[in-house]
């Protein structure tokens, strides 16, 4: 379980990027942040895996607070997958993977191994894996980036937009991807991500955060949608633009759901 | 140009090759001072360049003292340490390991700083240690830029060792000053030939170790990468 | 400074001897290398040759350069001809790299509006191209002029009469004031003409003198600055 407590920061120059915050985030469920630039989402991220001190408040992971443990070691123990895949580029695909057992050390002979293994959970080639990065489609260095991510199969796995520079019909097949490994492997994953639809796909609890790093609303995807707790939030995920309020129409006698604007959404299962 | 059929006749003469300052002699002592200079310099600067370019503090500082120290006149900071600490081998090493500070720094802070940020930044969000990101990240991958400095210092080196044999009994440079005195332009000649050779020689020996360090794979994407410097930037905080 | 206020006129004489040597090199620096740089920008397969050739220049020791001048030329050793054409030769293998690097840094779009505005090609060339590579190219002139006034005094080594003599003389005669007074004669002399560069820019590329621009202007020069390490 992950846990924040009243947790702020404030940068020298007196930007505050978070302020006040207490999420409790379950195990092994995916918890989304979702905000606007600026909205602190990412600074939360970090502060899990201490890439990030925060001046006031704790970060507990299973009850001890972050801030008492060494950053290197809570860091390797921590999958952490970020926008542009941060792959090192002079180091093959497997290699990269292999990087953090390495460091941890792993044999570089076990590490490679458990590299090529992990390149299948996240459905690549091991073809691939003498490759650079420089040599990879975007989609390609972003399943590296979260096989890297599990490579030292992490409780938690920490996604920071992980899929903002692919394009849309890739990035839609790494949603799905990641659903079908979060189903197999039960991670605490906690993913940062400005776009709405993305978090109520991907997310069992929802945290909506708006400027200055405050906490519109934490729920699940279907709270927020049902009583969205202010008119940010109803606003932020579309509930005033007709896009979320479906109605009812029988056509043929089969059940048609159509959206604030009339637009067929699906058909209602018998 | 049928002086530099004197030159190359000088250059080819026997009498040249045995005996005290002969052409092996020289050429060993003007190598064994370049050497030695390079090697002090880079002690010095390449550790603070790396730091500065690691941490991206005191870069302005570096900036200005390796513009200013440019500026100095090489001739006016030999003949100075000539004056103060005397004839001998002493006086050049220091001034000119004090010239090759310059583009040592240059070359060790640009090339560590040309590292993506983000690469670094996801380096440590993995778990490496600050040592690690040094020497597992950020020097493979900057190591074209410092050899970059590494080899301008060293041809600067070795003109200037030339040069210092104004003031000791040292190097290829003296051919060129001990014909000036005895007006045979066949010896300024040959030596001269034998420096520009020598420094060519070290650029291009540099220059093929630059290409050699590129790492495999950053080679493909060479071009487009040093064409667009990447900026550095705290890293984005959403 | 007693030494230096009894030789103030021979200090002086000097200065404007060093001016001599080093004004027309920077020049014919400037001349030479627009045109090479452009062709390098211009052309992607003359680019490898013409630096290539450029890194080779500057990898040759001055001193070395100064001797095997002259029978190429035909002026003599201590012809001040001599010095000039061999710091022409440095200055042009430090600024082509430059040169065409600010050719580069016009942008594509404004280039092509350019040409839709229906500039001809030499037009263009004089009415936008150059004017906007101004910036960079007064960056690498800045550099030039540094290297070049501090490269003209090695010349005193071999009878070629700048501020480099005021380093063989004091050495020669064991007066430390007179080297002393020589470093910073040309470091002076340096930076008085990298102001009258800095001037002259300004005069002549107006546009530049915004906030934004400046400090664009300034980054590039650093970075070019940075690429190219001083002459020895």
């Amino acid at each position: 379980m992950i846990e924040f407590r009243g947790v702020s920061k404030q940068y020298p120059d007196g930007t505050v990027a978070v302020e006040g915050v207490d999420i409790v985030i379950e195990p092994h469920t995916t918890t989304v942040l979702v905000g606007s630039s600026g909205s602190g989402k990412t600074t939360l991220l970090r502060m899990i895996n201490r890439m990030v001190d925060p001046t006031g408040g704790q970060v507990l992971i299973d009850g001890t607070d972050v801030a008492t443990v060494d950053p290197v070691r809570l860091r390797r123990g921590i999958g952490y997958v970020m926008q542009n895949s941060g792959l090192l580029p002079h180091r093959t695909v497997v290699d990269n993977v292999a990087t953090v057992p390495v460091l941890t050390g792993v044999s570089r002979k076990q590490a490679r191994a458990r590299a090529l293994e992990l390149l299948d959970t996240v459905g690549l080639e091991r073809s691939l894996a003498d490759k650079y990065p420089s040599q990879l489609s975007g989609g390609q260095q972003q399943r590296v980036g979260v096989a890297r991510g599990l490579a030292v199969d992490p409780n938690i796995l920490l996604m920071d937009e992980p899929f903002g520079a692919v394009d849309p019909i890739v990035r839609s097949e790494l949603q799905q991807e990641l659903l079908r490994l979060q189903g197999e492997l039960g991670k605490t994953v906690v993913f940062v991500t400005h776009d709405i639809d993305e978090a109520f796909l991907l997310g069992d609890q929802i945290v909506i955060m708006q400027q200055g790093g405050r906490i519109s609303q934490a729920a699940s995807p279907a709270e927020i949608l049902a009583a969205p707790a202010d008119a940010f939030v109803a606003d932020f995920v579309g509930a005033e633009r007709g896009k979320r309020s479906l109605h009812l129409t029988e056509v043929d006698g089969r059940t048609v759901v159509v959206d604030g604007d009339g637009r067929p959404a699906g058909v209602l299962a018998p | 140009m049928n002086l530099f059929v004197e030159g190359f006749a000088w250059i080819l003469d026997p009498a040249n090759w045995s005996g005290p300052g002969s052409i092996p002699e020289r050429l060993g002592q003007h190598l064994a001072v370049s050497a030695t200079v390079l090697l002090i310099a880079m002690v010095i600067a390449l550790p603070v360049g790396a730091l500065i370019g690691h941490t991206g503090r005191g870069r302005e500082a570096a900036v200005m003292v390796s513009g200013g120290l440019r500026a100095l006149p090489t001739l006016g900071v030999l003949t100075l340490f000539g004056l103060w600490i005397g004839i001998g081998l002493t006086a050049p090493i220091l001034a000119l390991v004090i010239l090759a500070i310059p583009p040592l720094l240059a070359g060790a802070y640009a090339g560590f700083e040309s590292v993506d940020r983000r690469t670094v930044d996801a380096a440590r969000a993995m778990g490496m240690r600050e040592l690690q990101i040094v020497g597992g990240v950020e020097l493979p991958l900057g190591l074209p830029i410092l050899v970059g400095g590494i080899r301008s210092a060293s041809v600067q080196i070795i003109a200037t060792a030339t040069l210092a044999a104004y003031l000791a009994d040292e190097g290829l440079g003296r051919y060129i000053f001990q014909g000036l005195k005895t007006r045979d332009y066949a010896e300024m000649l040959g030596g001269s030939i034998l420096v520009i050779a020598l420094a060519l020689v070290v650029d291009g020996c540099f220059a093929l170790v630059q290409r050699i360090v590129v790492p495999a794979g950053v080679r493909a994407t060479r071009t487009r990468e040093l064409r667009s410097r990447p900026a550095r930037s705290r890293a984005a905080t959403g | 400074m007693t030494w230096l206020w009894s030789n103030l006129d021979e200090v002086g004489e000097l200065m404007l001897v060093h001016l001599a040597l080093s004004v027309p090199a920077v020049i014919l620096s400037l001349v030479f290398s627009i045109p090479l740089g452009w062709t390098a920008h211009r052309y992607a397969w003359s680019r490898g040759v013409l630096l290539s050739i450029a890194a080779l220049l500057y990898a040759i020791p001055s001193l070395a350069l100064f001797v095997s001048l002259p029978p190429l030329t035909g002026f003599g050793l201590r012809s001040p001809m001599n010095l000039v054409i061999a710091l022409t030769i440095y200055g042009v293998a430090v600024m082509v790299r430059t040169a065409a690097d600010a050719f580069d840094s016009v942008s594509r779009e404004v280039r092509q509006s350019a040409t839709a505005l229906g500039y001809s090609a030499s037009g263009r060339f004089w009415g936008v191209e150059l004017p906007l590579a101004g910036p960079v190219l007064l960056s690498g002139l800045r550099v030039v002029i540094v290297s070049t006034v501090s490269l003209a005094t090695v010349g005193a080594v071999i009878g070629v009469p700048s501020l480099g003599s005021l380093f063989t003389d004091g050495f020669q005669r064991g007066i430390q004031a007179e080297i002393v007074t020589g470093i910073v004669a040309t470091i002076l002399l340096a930076l008085v003409l990298d102001l009258v560069a800095v001037l002259l820019g300004r005069l002549l590329l107006p546009w530049t003198r915004t906030p934004s621009g400046r400090r664009a202007s300034q980054e590039r020069a650093m970075e070019t600055t940075e690429r190219v390490a001083g002459a020895a």
